[in-house]
């Protein structure tokens, strides 16, 4: 029988979606599933953790804070021997990767980061999908079944795991080292506008090419109610403030209607907006990842679209 | 100073695509080869830091055939001093660990200050690669970095994480840090840089030992998109795909 070892990714002390996601993917490969929790207040997260198809809790009281890589990789070290898994999974975010490819290294395990699907033929090896090249290839990798495998699997990808299983729980103490990256300053997004609360939101990307074009954008989305998003290159480039920005490092929306102007559709942007109820795309180029997420879509140029939509306001 | 970065070469794959004999790989003829965005942005990181320190260098490596020596050059026209190339029958280029290792024999013989690497390579994004090296070299890692700045042999910038969450940090050099695209605008660098770009010798490290590799990339199939939605195009120039817009909005809103 297979076992599998989740580690739980806990983000100011609550369980973070990805996790039930881990969960469910472990689930489908059958066997045990063991659900680790390492963070400093373990049993606070009991009844968050007793999800349906999680075996076995354990946890881990681990005195850092939850951006602690270098106690994670500890942390998740000791877990592994002592759970003895076949395979590890977590969710590929920004906290798991930065240690799961050291501790595939320092453990001799196979590592895959951002599967988006996972079986195992007959007692064959574990296989993975990747999606690559902008989405447009996947790639089935196969992990060595002589060692555990470690898959990070992209969020909202598996449903969640429900809660209101009724696992075992026991903890397990680790002696875990200070951390040498040294935490000076925690900087919480702070801003003009709530696009998490918005209906319609119009975000811009960079199709849209300087700073006055983002103001023409501004005032369009202005007149329609809607509130204004944009990828990220938005923001670096100083156009827009950070609270503007969807995508993985930015704010996750679901609004009724989302429009994309100039917007390509890399993942960490998808990451943000996939789950809005109406996508529209419009992109001058008709072969822009985007198109593959939408609803509604126009191979146009966005000058000329707002251009109309400002006469139509 | 002395930084050393890491650089490679990423593919554009065309919409249409056809995979090698072999089933594991993009056909050659289906591909643009450019240098990794992120990897850019490391340049750029490392190139101030140098200016800022007054002295040192930036060296730049690439695990790779000999087509890594075209991301080497391009990178190089930026301004750095030197490009190493590591490679070995045996490194596996798909397997961050094995890439890893091959860059450490550069680590071993440049003994830099900083390493620096992307925070990923934009097409086959395993976001991996840093994490392993500072692992094999015994530092630690800042991933996802930006606004790096030393001071003596301490290193301070900012890390982020989801949610638009930044953490400054400090850690001790020697240290590896991956950084974010778009962190800074990459510079262009002079006609002299070109220049010397194109005719610099490279030297091509050997690693010695190289660790198993637990991942085979088995097969590789063209992605059906849709993601569980279906693409209505408007059709009819700029007012009429605005107009459309403009009834969807006003569906929501009433
Ligand atoms: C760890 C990490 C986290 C990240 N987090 C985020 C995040 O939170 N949010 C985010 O957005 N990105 C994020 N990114 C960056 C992401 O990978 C992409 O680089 C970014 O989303 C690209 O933005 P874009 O689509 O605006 O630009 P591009 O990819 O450059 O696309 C611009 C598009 O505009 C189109 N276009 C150009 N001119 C016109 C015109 N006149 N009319 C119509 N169309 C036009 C082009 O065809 C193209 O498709 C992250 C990256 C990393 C590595
Ligand atoms: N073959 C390689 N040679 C040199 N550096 C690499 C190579 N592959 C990846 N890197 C570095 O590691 C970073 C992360 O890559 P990855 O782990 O593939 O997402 C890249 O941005 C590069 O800086």
């Amino acid at each position: 029988m297979t076992r599998s070892l989740v580690l739980a990714e806990v983000i100011d002390g609550v369980l973070a979606p990805v996790t039930a996601q881990a969960v469910t993917a472990a689930a489908s490969l059958g066997g045990d599933v063991v659900l680790a929790v390492v963070t400093q207040e373990p049993h606070d997260l009991i009844e968050a953790a007793s999800l349906v198809g999680v075996t076995e809790i354990v946890t881990v009281a681990a005195p850092g804070s939850d951006r602690d890589h270098e106690q994670a990789l500890a942390a998740a070290a000791a877990l592994v021997a002592d759970v003895d898994p076949d395979q590890v999974l977590a969710g590929f975010t920004i906290r798991s990767s930065a240690y799961a490819a050291a501790l595939g290294h320092l453990l001799d395990l196979g590592v895959v980061t951002d599967a988006i699907a996972l079986r195992r033929d007959e007692s064959g090896p574990l296989i993975a999908t990747r999606s690559v090249y902008d989405g447009r290839v996947h790639a089935e990798v196969e992990l060595d079944a002589s060692r555990p495998g470690l898959v990070l699997v992209r969020p909202s990808t598996w449903e969640a795991a429900e809660p209101g299983g009724s696992p075992t729980v026991r903890s397990l103490a680790v002696d875990l080292p200070e951390s040498r990256v040294r935490s000076v300053e925690l900087v919480r997004p702070s801003g003009d506008v709530d696009l998490t609360r918005a209906d319609v939101i119009f975000s811009v990307g960079r199709g849209v090419g300087s700073q006055e074009n983002v103001a023409v954008f501004a005032e369009v989305a202005a007149k329609f109610g809607a509130a204004l998003g944009s990828s990220r290159p938005i923001v670096d480039a100083g156009w827009l403030p950070a609270s503007h920005q969807v995508g993985q490092t930015g704010t996750t929306v679901k609004p009724r209607l989302y429009v994309a102007f100039g917007i390509s559709g890399a993942l960490h942007h998808l990451a943000g907006m996939q789950n809005s109820q109406t996508i529209v795309v419009v992109n001058s180029d008709k072969n822009a990842p985007l198109f593959g997420h939408a609803d509604v879509g126009a191979v146009e140029d966005i000058h000329d679209v707002v251009e109309q939509l400002n006469l139509l306001a | 100073m002395k930084v050393l970065v890491c650089v490679t070469q990423v593919l554009e794959v065309s919409t249409y695509v056809e995979f090698t004999a072999d089933g594991r790989a993009v056909d050659p003829a289906f591909v643009t080869a450019l240098v990794n965005e992120a990897d850019l942005c490391a340049v750029e990181e490392a190139l101030v830091l140098v200016e800022h320190a007054g002295d040192g260098e930036v060296v730049l490596v690439s695990a790779g055939e000999g087509e890594a020596d075209e991301a080497l050059r391009s990178a190089l026209s930026l301004g750095p001093q030197r490009a190493v190339r590591a490679w070995a029958d045996g490194v596996v280029a798909s397997d961050p660990r094995s890439v890893a290792a091959a860059l450490m024999a550069v680590v071993e013989s440049e003994s830099p200050d900083l390493v620096l690497t992307g925070v990923q390579s934009s097409d086959t994004g395993a976001q991996s690669v840093g994490p392993v090296l500072a692992a094999m070299w015994g530092v630690a890692c800042v991933p996802v970095g930006r606004r790096l700045s030393a001071s003596g042999s301490t290193l301070a910038l900012e890390r982020e994480f989801e949610g638009g969450i930044v953490e400054r940090v400090e850690v001790d050099l020697p240290a590896v840090v991956t950084v974010q695209v778009g962190a800074n605008t990459p510079r262009y660098g002079s006609f002299k840089d070109k220049m010397r770009a194109k005719k610099a010798d490279i030297d091509v490290v050997v690693p010695s030992s190289l660790p198993p590799s637990r991942t085979t990339v088995a097969r590789l199939c063209v992605a059906l998109t849709g993601a569980g939605r279906s693409l209505e195009l408007i059709e009819g120039g700029p007012a009429a795909v605005a107009a459309r817009i403009a009834d969807l909005v006003r569906e929501v809103q009433s």
